[in-house]
């Protein structure tokens, strides 16, 4: 892991290569975590992974959370890890919530192919669009799924189970 | 007597060429491909005995030649991430360990330690040795069950049965320390639930003892089989790069030639402690593999049995009471422990604000749990970063029909994992 210190070095260079991409670092429990811009990831991601100094080469994962309430409201984590030091750093991209439209950000496949299925998986449950993804499809979920299950506002059991003793309450309900 | 007639015309064999044809001019080529240049794409699955799962794979074919896979994944989702939002942290740890059925003591881990750094909490040394050594056995069962259904897919069906024998023996340790024979829910937020019984370490002895001479006769099986060679070997190879940039870990990474292990690397629970290497490969075929995940049962081995000689006394549980239930026999005694068993039992523990990643090393890979807690007893978001799903993504194209099941074998996802 970078130091705390280490973080703050790596936070003021990202910024000064791109003004504004760092908004806030955070380090807890031993874990350092940049707090980035949604639409300045792919270069913060690409000057982590190409800068000699840093090479964070591999991505072990990416993970999309739903803070409902708190704002912005969706939030996508990289886990990036450099295997020679052996040291994690993850990049946390904020995203507002867009109403209707749905939240956007740029791919990362590029630089890390391994992402391809991941941002599928963020995509099928949080409706987070990857602007450039080859393939944005549903991966879990049924391809013909209406709705974004794994946000804070989708209800478990979201799929009303319907016995024939409701007919009366709702009829119709299997058109 | 019957009134059936001979047919006036026998069907012609198609081999006899008609004389009648023959004296005909013969046309320029046919410009149409080949049959065996045509494209064709098949499906495979998604109840196919070979895709150790609910796996689906479109396949494109070019006669015998495959030169597309498309995995189709998600016929055994179960929301069980979604479901975890919903329950005290406590009673998530049933629902991970239900992910992936074959490793139930690496979701267990990766689960409670990731809570364990959050809040800050050390387990006692013999927790940890016990975790470890519940892990390796596991580590041990889901080997067997991957040799015994890979070998099954290239046609020896014999090790089916003698891998399942030996997995038996596992389950039956399990079950007697653990009281569950699969999804034992026997790590806990603090240690472990119970200390081993009285004869379980005759019994765990035994079988390490035993388990060695069992990997020799697997080898001795395969090593020497044609079949097996020919189909394995030189089939398979994804480089070392590629699979790099596609994120893959465990022993298909290592069997390419990467000594990357999260175990030696980032050192958690009582690894550090234990003696043991990383088997490596070279070219990362589908022999290699095979012998990387080999070695690692041998290594496992030696890891029980290091926990086994090095078992420190002392609590298996941490004394922290608002993390971890106080012991049976305080509650008649004691008020407070009464209390503070209520509270865990009825509420649940807090969590404080924060989330984190943890990854272990599973035996597909690496392992991780990501959990956000916003400070309140049940988690805001878990989310499982499952080998298999990130390993999936690294299927090799080329090569035959045959080669491709052996391919997937090699791989071992298990689709449970993976859907989630």
């Amino acid at each position: 892991m970078p130091d705390a210190p280490g973080l703050e070095l790596i936070a003021q260079e990202i910024n000064a290569a791109e003004e504004g991409t760092v908004l806030e670092t955070a380090y807890e429990q031993d874990r350092a975590r940049l707090i980035v811009d949604s639409e300045k990831v792919l270069p913060a991601l690409r000057w982590l992974r190409d800068t000699p100094s840093q090479r964070y080469r591999f991505l072990s994962s990416l993970h999309a959370a739903d803070y409902l309430p708190g704002e912005p409201r969706f939030a996508v984590h990289y886990e990036l890890l450099n295997r020679d030091r052996v040291e994690r750093i993850s990049v946390k991209a904020l995203l507002a919530d867009g109403g209707d439209a749905l939240p956007e950000l740029d791919s990362c496949v590029e630089i890390f192919p391994t992402a391809d299925f991941h941002e599928r998986e963020a995509y099928d449950f949080f409706g987070i669009v990857f602007r450039g993804h080859p393939d944005m499809r549903r991966i879990l979920m049924p391809e013909d799924y209406v709705g974004w299950p794994q946000r804070r506002d989708f209800p478990v059991g979201g799929e009303p189970v319907i016995f024939t003793r409701d007919e009366p309450d709702s009829p119709g309900w299997y058109e | 007597v019957s009134d059936r007639k001979p047919p006036e015309t026998l069907p012609r064999d198609p081999r006899i060429e008609d004389p009648a044809m023959a004296s005909l001019p013969k046309g320029p080529p046919a410009q149409e491909l080949e049959p065996e240049q045509e494209l064709m794409t098949i499906n495979m699955g998604p109840h196919h005995p070979a895709t150790h799962g609910v796996l689906r794979l479109v396949v494109t074919l070019q006669g015998e030649n495959v030169l597309d896979v498309v995995p189709i994944v998600g016929y055994v989702h179960t929301g069980i991430e979604k479901s975890c939002e919903q329950h005290p942290y406590w009673k998530v740890i049933p629902f991970v360990e239900r992910m992936d059925y074959l490793s139930y003591f690496f979701q267990m881990e990766a689960f409670c330690g990731n809570i364990e750094r959050q809040v800050g909490l050390e387990i006692p040394d013999r927790a940890k040795y016990l975790r470890v050594m519940h892990m390796e056995l596991n580590r041990l069962h889901s080997h067997l069950v991957w040799l015994g259904t890979s070998a099954l897919d290239l046609g020896a069906i014999s090790m089916f049965w003698y891998c399942f024998r030996e997995r038996d023996k596992v389950l039956d340790l399990f079950e007697m320390s653990t009281g569950q024979r699969m999804h034992t829910r026997y790590f806990q937020v603090g240690g472990v639930i119970e200390d081993i019984p009285i004869g379980f370490e005759r019994n765990l002895r035994k079988f390490i003892d035993q388990m060695p001479s069992r990997i020799d006769q697997y080898e001795a099986l395969l090593d020497s089989n044609e079949i097996f060679l020919r189909r394995t070997k030189n089939v398979g190879i994804v480089p070392r790069e590629r699979l790099l940039e596609l994120g893959v870990t465990g022993p298909l990474l290592r069997a390419a030639g990467e000594p990357w292990d999260l175990r030696k690397a980032t050192p958690y629970l009582a690894y550090p402690e234990l003696e043991f290497s990383i088997p490596v490969g070279t070219v990362g075929d589908g022999y290699d593999r095979y012998r990387v995940r080999m070695q690692e049962m041998r290594e496992s081995v030696r890891i029980i049995e290091q926990c086994l000689d090095g078992l420190p006394e002392g609590p298996f549980r941490a004394d922290d009471r608002k993390y971890s239930l106080p012991p049976r026999d305080e509650l008649s005694v004691s008020m407070e422990a009464l209390i503070h068993h209520f509270k865990l039992v009825t509420e649940g523990f807090r969590v404080p604000p924060g989330e984190l990643y943890y990854a272990i090393e599973g035996p597909r890979g690496e392992l991780g749990c990501f959990i956000v807690a916003d400070g309140s007893a049940k988690p805001v978001r878990v989310h499982y970063r499952d080998p298999s799903f990130v390993n999936l993504q690294a299927m090799c194209v080329g090569g035959y029909v045959a080669d491709m099941v052996q391919n997937l074998a090699m791989l071992d996802p298990i689709l449970g994992g993976i859907d989630r």
